[in-house]
């Protein structure tokens, strides 16, 4: 959930990984410097109007102008742009192959989640969510399929576009496991705001276990399979047309994959915790809780039927 | 521009017909109290209950900004609601139950059951209780 993303410290000063403490260092100094500007400004404002006329004169002449309105802001923004690039150059360097990758890809208004190998081909799809182990960079892979989106988990990194037609990296990395709330960070139309996603990260050991519970088995084609009144109200309903689910004949792409929505933390992008009813209202009407996104409220459906969807995709874990 | 009305001069007799009917009124409508006495400390730890397992995405809340779901009935007004889904008694007790297992609570209940602790059941009960919204 974006929860975390509330509360005090706000996140960007409660930096949870190395890449996270350069931007909260580069805040700090930045704000410093405002501070210490603002305070030289006053200064020189009430010198103007309340100073001695030894001081007046000289803060109006020509010497002061040169060295307080062109030298100083040139050296101070010089060295602060050049210190900011050089600090945070580590979050966009490139892929040398070694690190984790993943690659996310804004859509309006959700992310679509890939896990890449080393060679770049998806292992694992999914969507809203990044799990990750703690103490290794992870590469993202930051891509959109519509209008220029924004990645942005403040506790573990930098923000970053996603721009269509390009692709763009950020590395991201924390210490601690623990759920670090993410937002689209750049207008990108109707229900921006309700566009969201969560980075989990685990100890190294289970992030291996919960990977591998989620790369294509048999047994999980099997659990798919586990036909009900669900199951079949699902594909009747015209469900699979935009959604995906491994193992089944669902294998639309314009929606999120709901190959693994059981176990997924969210709804809707980060917006709603994931449980029956909060499934349930999603599929009835996920228009009066997400105006204007790309799901139609399936409110033909009965209570029962939405009831029966909803426990099969509980059960898509 | 304002023009005054021409209105015909009232007789004294009406004047006092409108008197009786108002009094009348004022009588027939006692001072409006609610049906239960929600602890405030509970119903504040219920509405948060009610935010972390999203309610709001079936149900219109009152005191919920967002979402206001449609899925399931609205809850403006809950304390002039009658009995739970037509036919539990409205009490806290029925209502805690229900609220965390409807189908259990009320066999053929459409709402399914929800994840919420006893506790926290009982803390949501007594801020739909405490919902005086007329």
């Amino acid at each position: 959930m974006i929860e975390p993303l509330w509360g005090w410290p706000p996140p960007v000063l409660d930096p949870a990984g190395p890449y996270a403490e350069k931007v909260t260092v580069l805040a700090w100094a930045l704000f410093g410097m405002g501070v210490a500007v603002t305070a030289i400004v006053a200064a020189a404002v009430w010198v103007a109007i309340w100073g001695p006329p030894g001081l007046k004169r000289k803060l109006g002449g020509e010497k002061a102008v040169w060295i307080g309105g062109i030298a100083f802001p040139a050296v101070v923004l010089t060295v602060l742009l050049v210190w900011g690039l050089t600090l945070t150059a580590s979050l966009t360097r490139d892929i040398t192959g070694e690190e984790m990758r993943i690659r996310v890809t804004g859509e309006m208004w959700w992310f679509r989640v890939e896990y890449l190998d080393a060679d770049g081909s998806t292992i694992l799809q999914d969507a809203n969510e990044i799990h990750l182990p703690v103490d290794t960079p992870v590469v993202l892979e930051l891509r959109s399929a519509d209008v220029i989106h924004s990645f942005w988990v403040p506790h573990l990194s930098g923000k970053k576009d996603m721009i269509p037609g390009r692709t763009t990296l950020l590395q991201v990395e924390a210490r601690e496991p623990g759920r670090y709330g993410g937002v689209c960070a750049e207008y990108c139309g109707g229900p921006h705001a309700l566009m969201g996603f969560v980075a989990v990260a685990h100890e190294a050991d289970e992030w291996r276990n919960w990977l591998e519970a989620r790369l294509p088995s048999e047994a999980a084609t099997a659990a798919a399979q586990a036909a009900g009144r669900g199951q079949e109200l699902f594909m009747d309903s015209g469900c699979g047309a935009c959604h995906r689910v491994a193992g089944t004949e669902a294998n639309g792409l314009a929606g999120p994959d709901l190959t693994h929505v059981g176990s997924r933390l969210t709804l809707g992008a980060g917006i709603l915790p994931n449980n029956r009813g909060t499934m349930m209202g999603w599929i009835g009407d996920s228009q009066s809780i997400k105006p204007g996104n790309r799901m139609p409220s399936y409110n033909m459906l009965s209570a029962s039927e939405l009831q029966a969807i909803a426990l099969w995709l509980e059960q898509q874990e | 521009m304002w023009e005054p009305l021409d209105l015909p001069p009232r007789s004294a007799a009406s004047g006092c017909a409108i008197l009786a009917v108002l009094a009348l009124l004022c009588a027939c409508k006692p001072p409006p109290t609610s049906r239960y006495e929600a602890d405030p400390a509970a119903a504040r730890r219920g509405f948060a209950a009610i935010q972390s397992a999203g309610c709001g995405a079936c149900h219109e809340i009152p005191g919920v900004d967002w979402p206001k779901g449609r899925t399931g009935p609205s809850l403006v007004g809950f304390d002039d609601i009658g009995p739970i889904g037509g036919q539990l008694p409205n009490t806290p007790e029925n209502l805690a139950a229900f609220v965390r297992n409807a189908p259990s609570a009320l066999p053929g209940s459409t709402m399914p059951p929800m994840p919420l602790t006893v506790a926290d059941a009982r803390d949501v009960a007594a801020y739909l209780h405490g919902i005086d919204d007329d």
